[in-house]
């Protein structure tokens, strides 16, 4: 029996049943669920460092009716998107340029692999210098933290592209033109899709440095805010919101990709 | 249409570090119309290279290339070719990288669907007109690349070991499906492999490269009878042609190593 399964679930990239992952998944989350229960609930951690399941589900009803986890949770979706979208609208065509003309790679990398080694929290002090401390220095904030990161992914997908393909191309009759438009760009989106999805990630992950400086709302703010009071509920209702829709946003990209590119391969 | 003429062609690399290397040293030779020509080389020799500056993808460092007297100085679809990389746009159905090129030229929506039907039937692949190219094999890619370059009806077909990468018996199965196309429509076409057989198979003349830097070394007419098939390579006179390359290639292989 032992010998059958290390057969079966030890080869490299073999596929295994759905029954079998789904079960592995649910078993580890339970596990994790088991072993936060009997921490919190068998005292094996003080109350106000490791709250219980039922304490963080408490405060997230009280803030679902009063309103407040819809207006956090709200901020920081807006601050997010809005960062990510301008980012990516600038990104994605940059980064294409700067992967297939040698010109723009030489005007436009020297400078973002300067930029994308910088923290952003240092920057924090001249964006409040230069753009104030409203929503438009968190928005500023996700999009340094995106952008640059974003501009070298897609330069390198944009490399990426097989010389092959670009090569046919112009022996089918097109001229430079019509490669980048028609192929070049199509090439990449695949390639494209990938990086904002993963970069969608990394900009969630800004969010509390986003929201702290004079914030009054989000879920970066809430969190700061709970800490003072050594709230740890809504500490961990915040930690958990924002995992929530960074996992919900990560599916919904993975779902737009085979929607809008059903011909190209998985990853 | 379509008679290639290489003269006194020369081509240097000069990599950003390093040495220069010259990949091709004063290569000359012609390739009639209608004629199959067939290019074997050790590896490395400069042949794709030599097919590239015909396509006009590279330039020469010194001599010419003239199609139909007309010197080469940029790509175009009068000279089409097939890779040894499977090169089909992945966003666009089997039809739609048929008619890719046609587009282009600004054909007519119609006539550009019954072209592409017509060498899309010519190939084998009735009912995958509307598949993707991941839903394909390696060798179903190559029979649509190979589709695709004839749809645009070059002047002369430019072929990059473009079966190199297939197993042996989806190799024999395109070489007699290359045969039996060629048969009919008679293009000027220019063929590489490092495949003896592939090439005396399939050519009505193969010229032998030399190793880096790549020369000429030898031309050798292949009067094998058409139509031909896989049949012919255990025949006779067969084994003569390929005994005689084999030896141009030793000497070649032995020069190399002193
Ligand atoms: N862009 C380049 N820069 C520098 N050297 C190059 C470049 N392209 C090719 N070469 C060199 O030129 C020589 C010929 O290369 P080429 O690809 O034409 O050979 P080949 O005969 O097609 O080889 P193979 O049989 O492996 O396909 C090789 O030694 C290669 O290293
Ligand atoms: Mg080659």
């Amino acid at each position: 029996m032992i010998a059958s399964f290390l057969e079966a679930y030890t080869a490299p990239r073999r596929e295994i049943p759905r029954r079998v992952y789904l079960t592995v998944s649910a078993l580890v989350g339970l596990g994790g669920l088991l072993a936060w229960c009997a921490l919190s609930y068998g005292g094996l951690v003080r109350s106000d460092f490791l709250p219980t399941p039922v304490a963080v589900l408490q405060a997230g009803i009280d803030m679902a009716r009063d309103g407040s986890l819809l207006v956090n949770t709200t901020a920081s979706v807006t601050e997010i998107m809005s960062g990510f979208i301008i980012a990516s609208l600038i990104s994605v065509p940059l980064g294409i340029l700067m992967g297939s003309f040698k010109i723009v790679e030489a005007a436009v990398e020297p400078v973002t692999n300067f930029v994308r080694y910088l923290p952003v929290s240092a920057l924090i002090p001249l964006l409040i210098l230069w753009v104030g401390i409203g929503i438009e220095e968190k928005i500023a904030v996700i999009f340094i933290g995106t952008f640059f990161q974003q501009l070298i992914l897609i330069a390198d997908v944009s490399r990426g592209v097989s010389q092959d393909l670009l090569d046919v191309s112009y022996t089918l009759g097109a001229d430079r033109r019509t490669v980048v438009t028609r192929v070049l760009i199509p090439a990449t989106m695949p390639g494209v899709m990938d990086t904002l999805r993963v970069t969608l990630g990394w900009a969630w992950t800004y969010l509390v440095v986003a929201e702290l400086v004079a914030g009054n709302k989000g879920l970066g703010y809430l969190i700061l805010n709970a800490s003072r009071g050594l709230f740890t509920d809504q500490i961990f209702l915040g930690i958990m919101v924002i995992g929530l829709l960074g996992l919900i946003s990560d599916q919904l990209f993975k779902l737009i990709r085979d929607w809008l590119l059903p011909w190209a391969s998985n990853p | 249409m379509g008679k290639l003429r290489i003269d006194n062609v020369v081509l240097r690399f000069t990599p950003r570090m390093g040495r220069p290397v010259t990949a091709l040293d004063r290569i000359s030779l012609e390739v009639d119309e209608n004629e199959f020509s067939v290019i074997v080389g050790p590896s490395g020799c400069g042949k794709s290279s030599l097919l590239r500056l015909v396509a006009g993808l590279i330039q020469p460092t010194a001599g010419a290339i003239y199609l139909d007297g007309k010197l080469v100085t940029r790509p175009g679809k009068d000279r089409g070719m097939v890779f040894q990389s499977y090169t089909l746009f992945p966003w666009l159905t089997v039809q739609d990288n048929l008619e890719f090129g046609l587009k282009l030229g600004g054909m007519a929506a119609e006539e550009r669907a019954a072209v592409a039907r017509r060498f899309i039937a010519e190939v084998g692949l009735e009912g995958f007109e509307r598949a993707y190219p991941k839903q394909l094999s390696g060798g179903m890619m190559q029979r649509v690349a190979l589709a695709r370059a004839l749809a645009n009806d070059p002047d002369i077909l430019l072929m990059d070991e473009p079966f190199g990468a297939l197993d042996s018996q989806t190799r024999s199965l395109m070489q007699e499906l290359l045969l039996k196309i060629w048969e009919h429509s008679h293009k000027t076409v220019l063929f590489i492999t490092h495949d003896i057989d592939e090439a005396i198979l399939l050519g009505d003349r193969v010229h032998v490269m030399t190793a880096r830097p790549g020369r000429i070394k030898a031309e050798v007419a292949i009067d094998i009878p058409r139509p031909r098939s896989v049949g012919v390579l255990t025949a006779d006179e067969f084994i003569v042609i390929k005994r005689r390359i084999m030896a141009l290639i030793h000497e070649e292989a032995v020069r190399a190593m002193s």
